[in-house]
């Protein structure tokens, strides 16, 4: 156990929170927005990557700063913007730039990461379809190469952002006869081609979040395919891994925690702030002792990484975890303020603009997506304590 | 940065767990709890014998210097071995204790006898937290007067620390006259908890405890966190025995781990236990490392502990059916073990109160 941090470590966070300091104003407040990022956004991103706090480790080359990887100043960065409460920047999309710099080819690379980094180009992800949800795999959406072109024809549902992106990476079906994981392509794609139709889906936030994507005779170019024919599901699953990382992260938890007592000081009833109450500060301190649980967790993990081990069940937990705290903390806050708490969009003494709702709803939303509670919870059984599988279900038995 | 246990931290534990796999197994503990016996003579002598007693205590007093952190993983051990001795009370409270308020001639005395396992301490500060059944307990002119509930490792023990109503600690002698031991029977047979009665009994003050709260307060911290350890390792247990039985009865022609509803049991358990263990290393590694924060974690540790470590007694039990709930199967001395820790130095709500206070809220 050794918790210190190596003197060039120390000074990367000292110049960071230095930063961060003479910085914070300029960053734009709130979560981000699904969709395309202001221009405020734009120019905190592009004064981060300058820095080295954003697209730290993507080359130069492709718009980012070129570091040399290194997971400490990674987690490092995390910390810090957490702690300070501001907005961080990111690598582009988390779900889709790794793929490219892993798997893409030079092409790709040259042509979609930088604009992606500056946040000028937006994706969206086409996999989950009407019939096929925590069943990915059974997708059936198909492309069916002419020519120079896939031709797409089919519908993807639940594509977040789909009305705002530029661009999508989808998974389409290219091998009919061959076995369901082996038969599937990633392609990637502008949107504003004939033969796409997103309709926005309202969500229970009230805003438009997701929607359902139609594809008919849609014709994309060939070279669109990352990795080869077929090789499909295990590209995606290479993204998968980087979107469950984000889900779940503790930084974001804590500094969650860190807005809840906030408010809770600041609130009262009858003249005693909420947090002086037993009651709700019970409820607090449950939260955040399963918080900091999640936290040192978050340091095994990253041990772990470090000596280059596989971190096993404290990895496979946080999912599951991390989106259940954050829904529950957000719970908290509204029961708390009570019938402030159920205020909504612009009402008169509403509090932190409303945040506390649409978190409630938000993270209820991640509980679901990218793979439900119930799949993590299949997958800690199967994978982490080698449970057997279930049986496949047989018609008629 | 490492937040990983060293080389010799899982030696330790691994010799420690080893030792108490091959000589307190359920059927030693059985045997002896039927007895009443909670310091089972073979198991506290090969625990002596591992030198483990003086794990906090300095070298030049016999013990071997360790950190809390080594505590909680022997105290972890214990708790999977549900091993019926002293050790919370005597070789953690009461060696921080005189540590953090005795003389040096008290320390000298001693700290080298809880180290060698000849003398077993035990440690009453239940009234400092919920005073419950007692007027208190009054220290004047060298003499203690009054009633401690729920001693830690009171029922065996040589020697006692007693907290007074202002928090001063005091050593008394256990078989000295005007001390009245009565053991107290509660769930958990492996450990005894015990009410001790002092009619003017004559006490040796901790002289540094007497105008200042911090030994007092660093005794409960220190046993706490230990309590956490040992339901972690109770727990832990319980998940095995859980997941080793799903894989292994069948019905309906199935193993029942591939019913999800046992799947999910399983997982949740499991899900729920792991960062409990990062947040027990965390907060063992800051009594050495990091005191200021110390207070708030070990609350932390304690009431969490106490939450999930209730809700896989019950689970695992629910897991294992009606066997669960039998005598032969044995999980309840868990299932109790994990009841006793949750209740001993203030249950979870009165503990989160003090993780609250502790930072100023
Ligand atoms: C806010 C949000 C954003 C999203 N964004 C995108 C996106 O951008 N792109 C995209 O492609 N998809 C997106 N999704 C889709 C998301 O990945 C799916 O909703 C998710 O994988 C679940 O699939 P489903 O909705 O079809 O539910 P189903 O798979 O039909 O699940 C319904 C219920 O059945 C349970 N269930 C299903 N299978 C099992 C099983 N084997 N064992 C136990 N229980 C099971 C589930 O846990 C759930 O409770 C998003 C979803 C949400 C909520």
């Amino acid at each position: 156990m050794d918790l210190a941090y190596s003197e060039r470590h120390q000074i990367f966070r000292s110049e960071l929170q230095q930063f961060l300091k003479e910085h914070k104003d300029s960053a734009p407040k709130g979560r981000a927005s699904i969709g395309k990022a202001s221009d405020e956004a734009k120019q905190w991103q592009q004064l981060l990557i300058k820095r080295g706090y954003a697209a730290r480790y993507i080359p130069k080359k492709y718009g980012g700063y070129g570091a040399e990887f290194d997971l400490l100043e990674s987690h490092i960065i995390a910390e810090e913007f957490s702690r300070a409460n501001v907005r961080p920047g990111h690598s582009g999309d988390e779900r889709v730039v790794p793929v490219l710099l892993e798997l893409g080819t030079e092409k790709q690379k040259q042509e979609l990461i930088e604009p992606t980094v500056n946040g000028e180009m937006i994706w969206c992800q086409g996999y989950s379809e009407p019939g096929s949800g925590s069943d990915l795999a059974s997708l059936s959406t198909k492309a069916v190469l002419e020519g120079d072109e896939w031709v797409i024809n089919g519908q993807k549902i639940w594509t977040s952002g789909a009305q705002h992106a530029d661009m999508c990476f989808c998974l389409v079906r290219t091998e009919p006869d061959a076995p369901k994981h082996q038969g599937i392509s990633y392609l990637i794609f502008t949107m504003d081609r004939p033969g796409i139709e997103v309709r926005p889906l309202v969500t229970m936030t009230g805003e438009a979040i997701f929607n359902e994507t139609f594809f008919t005779d849609c014709r994309v170019p060939a070279d669109g395919i990352v990795g080869k024919r077929g090789e499909g599901w295990f590209v995606a699953n290479a993204t998968l891994q980087h979107e469950r990382g984000s889900l779940g992260d503790p930084n974001q938890t804590e500094s969650r925690l860190r807005s809840l007592v906030e408010l809770m000081k600041n609130e009262t009833i009858d003249g005693t702030p909420l947090i002086k109450i037993p009651a709700y500060r019970d409820r607090l301190m449950r939260l955040q002792a399963r918080m900091l649980g999640m936290k040192y967790n978050g340091m095994r993990i990253l041990t772990a990484y470090l000596k280059k081990e596989e971190p096993g069940l404290p990895r496979w937990i946080v999912k599951l975890q991390g989106c259940e705290l954050n829904h529950q903390i957000a719970a908290l806050a509204i029961d708390a303020m009570g019938e402030l708490g159920v205020l909504y969009e612009d009402s008169p003494y509403i509090r932190d603009a409303g945040m506390w709702q649409k978190s409630y709803m938000l993270d209820l939303g991640l509980i679901i997506g990218g793979g439900t509670a119930q799949i993590q919870k299949n997958m800690i059984g199967e994978r982490a304590l080698g449970l057997p599988k279930e049986p496949k279900y047989q018609q008629g038995a | 940065m490492e937040f990983a246990l060293s080389e010799e931290q899982v030696m330790l534990q691994d010799s420690v767990s080893g030792y108490l796999k091959s000589s307190c197994s359920l059927d030693v503990v059985r045997e002896g709890v039927a007895g009443g016996i909670t310091k089972q003579a073979d198991v506290w002598q090969g625990i002596c014998d591992l030198g483990i007693l003086g794990i906090i205590i300095p070298g030049e007093l016999g013990g071997v210097d360790m950190g809390f952190l080594d505590a909680a993983l022997i105290a972890e051990a214990l708790g999977r071995a549900i091993a019926p001795i002293p050790f919370i009370g005597s070789a953690i409270m009461a060696p921080v204790a005189l540590l953090s308020g005795g003389s040096e001639e008290q320390k000298e005395n001693w700290l080298p006898k809880i180290a060698s396992g000849d003398t077993v301490f035990g440690v009453g500060v239940t009234e400092q937290i919920a005073r419950r059944e007692t007027d208190g307990i009054v220290y004047s002119d060298g003499t203690l007067s009054g009633k401690a509930m729920f001693v830690v490792d009171g029922i065996d023990a040589d020697m006692l620390i007693i907290a007074d109503d202002s928090g001063a600690l005091h050593i008394v002698d256990a078989n000295s006259s005007g001390v009245t031991r009565r053991a107290l029977k509660t769930i958990d047979k492996t450990r005894a908890v015990a009410e001790i009665v002092f009619d003017a009994a004559e006490a040796d003050t901790l002289p540094r405890s007497k105008n200042d709260k911090e030994p007092l307060l660093k005794t409960i911290d220190a046993g706490r966190i230990m309590i956490a350890a040992d339901t972690l390792g109770a727990a832990q247990v319980m998940v095995e025995q859980a997941v080793a039985y799903a894989k292994e009865r069948k019905q309906f022609d199935r193993v029942i781990g591939s019913f999800q509803a046992v799947k999910h049991m399983c997982a949740e358990m499991a899900s729920d236990l792991e960062p409990c263990r990062s947040l027990i290393w965390y907060t063992a590694h800051t009594v050495n490392d990091m005191p200021e924060e110390t207070r708030a974690l070990a609350c932390h540790a304690k009431a969490h502990l106490s939450e999930v470590g209730r809700d896989i007694a019950k689970t695992a039990t629910e897991v294992h059916g009606g066997m669960g709930f039998t005598d032969l199967l044995g999980l309840h001395y868990w299932f109790k073990r994990v009841g006793l820790n949750r209740q001993l130095l203030g249950s979870p709500e009165l503990v989160r109160e003090e993780a609250a206070l502790a930072q100023g809220w």
